[in-house]
């Protein structure tokens, strides 16, 4: 059998059934095979939008996302939407053809050293040597991205392995030789204990989850000792979803664009259960005033995540899911008062009465983001499955469109790319057709790759686009009015494309929104057709983001509008 | 402090960049490195000498733990390992101070392995330390004409594997 034809049927061995991609040179044969092959391909109109498509399929239904590009630039294009996987851990198989065995390293045409490129931002990488070991290394590359602390593989294809020909059974898998990869599942027993003690013992905890326990398919196990235990939950951003956010217990999103609520509990608490999280910089803001009086639990399924930035107490390296379980059990032998820590609910509901997250209406009548995305949440009785792009429109996405379950709310965390929801969208609509899918997006982000618009029409992917159109680049606005002196360089666009002919110039329909009077009929109208379709809402530009930590700055000093 | 990692990993094409890659980019400076195969031909042993504090040893470390290719890492204690450099340095010797140079050499058990009628080359193993003595005396006699060391190479003393 033909490589091409060897990999492929690797895929199928591997429960693929769709894969986003482009193709070039030196995936001819490759794309040759596929023409043979019952797996569904994206062709999407920039391969950056094929790897984001796949991490967008990724995070909304749990399995290894599969990107495919060409060697050289084609392979060069998929790099930011590798990192993107890597720095939110993302499952996703990449792979890319290559210039044939015997001219690498020559800089023949279309040839770049991919596999050194992406060398920092991949959880591990191939360059395919002989067409035997096809059918091991895509076990491997598959076994490594979703197993352990998941994250993109890199399978980098020669082109003359394609047309190579050997001995292939399917029925056969082929042994795989990682022997330096050993991932912890279970927790410590006596970390365990210690842990169930503590928040057996504790008057003020905290929940502190994060995308590790979206990823772990841990969610239901952290409602279930959040409620058991009666324990508040502040989630990252990454986290959103992991526990409903309209339940009592939940105190939203913490960090630099926070609930106040979060911010404070997690500042005053004396107990931090962090779970599946990092101790990023944009949710802890200054290290030595984070939970200052707090001992610490610290779940993670990367040892490396253990004491990185904040030294614990309670260290435990484990899946989340099967650590959370643990817990639970334990701290089931425990006596729990139900009146222990009501002092400290009392003062979260006051924290909650005093700095609610509001919705602002602007006084000239102009549409408040915030606004847009509460109808949305409104109109799509919360049910959606948002993605969002990256800035203002993200954090009002994650402020005001409440998730409630895991998988539901998709964004580029921690690299923080713009241009990723609208082709994410795409993905996570592959991935979950009878959802409805919303990017909420800025005007900024989608233009970055607006092309995606060819793929959603051709393969009638009925995903919505709503445009929280400022027209500026509003985050970096926003720090310039507050921390530059209001010296707004290069951030607000002189000239806009007309959003609505663009979407129909694609094919897709166009909505545009006037003002607030048809806000709520026009978003009807647009999110209940059945094709894909862009609504551009123009908002007010002066809006910022609120409430807000300066960067570096204490988590409980925070930021709100002025007057 | 300096440090003495002995890496255990697969002999694979693009391991070693793998492992300097992560140094660099944790902000680590290697400070010696030495790579050979092993007893096994499928693993290679990777002895690195890095200075750092505790914590941020303990960091790359774990992020050294993750890399896919790399099976065991011992932080190797100075009391509990056997260290060895490999010098080859060529000096100064004439006529006139040749004898010298031999003495030297043989002071610190080093041997001359070539000789030219203005060139010597001293070959010396040994721990770091004595090996830069060496280097110190030569380097004061104003002899020294070019110099090539070995990244360090440890094992764990006793019976107990590295």
């Amino acid at each position: 059998m033909k490589g091409s034809y060897i990999l492929l049927e690797a895929l199928k061995q591997e429960g693929v059934d769709v894969v986003f991609g482009y193709p070039g040179g030196s995936v001819i044969p490759l794309y040759d095979a596929l023409y043979d092959f019952d797996i569904r391909h994206i062709l999407t109109r920039h391969e950056q939008g094929a790897a984001h498509a796949a991490d967008g399929y990724a995070r909304a239904s749990g399995k290894v996302g599969v990107c495919v590009a060409t060697s050289g630039p084609g392979a060069c294009n998929l790099v930011t939407g590798i990192a993107n996987a890597y720095l939110d851990s993302v499952p996703m198989v990449a792979i890319t053809g290559q210039v044939r065995t015997s001219l690498i390293g020559t800089d023949a045409f279309q040839e770049a050293d991919i596999t050194g490129i992406t060398l920092p931002i991949v959880k591990h990488s191939y360059l395919v040597q002989k067409v035997d070991d096809l059918p091991r290394i895509v076990r491997e590359a598959f076994y490594l991205a979703r197993t352990g602390r998941p994250g993109p593989v890199l399978i980098d294809v020669p082109v003359d392995i394609t047309v190579a020909e050997t001995e292939y059974d399917p029925s056969c898998p082929p042994d795989m030789a990682l022997p330096g990869y050993k991932p912890t599942v279970k927790g410590h027993p006596k970390q365990i204990r210690a842990a169930a003690a503590a928040l057996a013992q504790a008057e003020r905890p905290v929940i502190y989850a994060g995308g590790g326990i979206i990823s772990a398919g841990a969610s239901q196990e952290l409602r279930d000792l959040a409620r058991f235990a009666h324990i508040p939950v502040t989630t990252t951003l990454t986290g959103i979803g992991c526990f409903p956010e309209d339940e009592e217990l939940s105190l939203g999103m913490l960090g630099m664009h926070g609930t106040r609520y979060a911010n404070y509990a997690v500042t005053h608490c004396d107990l931090v259960f962090a779970v599946g999280v990092r101790f990023d910089d944009r949710v802890t803001g200054k290290l030595e005033t984070f939970a200052p009086g707090a001992k610490t639990i610290h779940v993670d399924v990367d040892p490396a995540e253990i004491s990185k930035n904040v030294v614990v107490d309670i260290p435990i390296v484990g899946d989340a899911r099967w650590v959370l379980s643990a817990i639970l059990d334990e701290l089931k032998k425990h006596q729990l008062a139900v009146d222990r820590h009501l002092p400290w609910m009392a003062q979260i509901a006051q924290w909650k009465e005093d700095h609610p997250q509001v919705v602002r209406q602007d006084p000239g009548g102009e549409i408040m983001p915030e606004h847009v995305v509460r109808r949305l949440w409104e109109i799509t009785k919360g049910e959606a499955l948002i993605t969002t792009e990256v800035g203002q429109n993200q954090m009002w996405a994650a402020q005001y469109y409440l998730a409630r379950y895991p998988r539901q709310f998709i964004t580029s965390g921690g690299l923080g790319t713009m241009g990723f929801g609208f082709p994410a969208a795409i993905g996570a609509k592959v991935a979950c057709p009878d959802s409805l899918v919303i990017d909420i997006a800025g005007d900024g982000s989608f233009q970055m790759n607006i092309q995606e618009l060819g793929t959603a029409v051709a393969h009638d992917i009925p995903v919505k686009v709503c445009i929280l159109n400022n027209c500026c680049l509003g985050m970096v606005r926003q720090w310039q009015e507050l921390f530059w002196q209001k010296r707004y360089s290069q951030t607000c666009f002189e000239c806009q494309p007309d959003f609505v002919k663009v979407a129909e110039a694609y094919g897709a329909e166009g909505y545009r929104v006037t003002g607030l009077d048809d806000l709520d009929e026009v978003l009807r109208e647009s999110l209940s057709s059945d094709g894909p379709a862009v609504i551009d809402v123009p908002v007010k530009q002066e809006a910022n983001v609120y409430p807000m930590v300066p960067a570096g700055g204490s988590i409980h000093e925070m930021l709100e509008e002025e007057g | 402090m300096k440090r003495t990692l002995s890496v255990l990993v697969e002999n694979k094409p693009g391991v070693l960049t793998r492992i300097t890659g992560l140094f660099a980019r944790r902000g680590f400076n290697i400070d010696s490195l030495a790579v050979g195969e092993t007893e096994n031909p499928l693993f290679s042993r990777v002895t690195i000498t890095v200075v750092g504090h505790d914590q941020p040893v303990e960091q790359v470390t774990k992020q050294l733990h993750k890399l896919i290719n790399v099976i065991k890492i011992t932080d190797l204690e100075p009391a509990e390992r056997l260290e060895r450099e490999l010098l080859l340095v060529k000096v100064k010797a004439t006529a006139d101070n040749r004898a010298e140079i031999m003495q030297v050499a043989e002071i610190f058990e080093g041997r001359i392995v070539d000789i030219s009628p203005e060139t010597a080359v001293i070959e010396a193993t040994g721990p770091r330390r004595k090996v830069e003595a060496l280097i110190e005396l030569l380097r004061s006699m104003n002899v020294v004409v070019e110099l090539i060391r070995t990244g360090k190479i440890a094992v764990r003393r006793g019976p107990k594997l590295t």
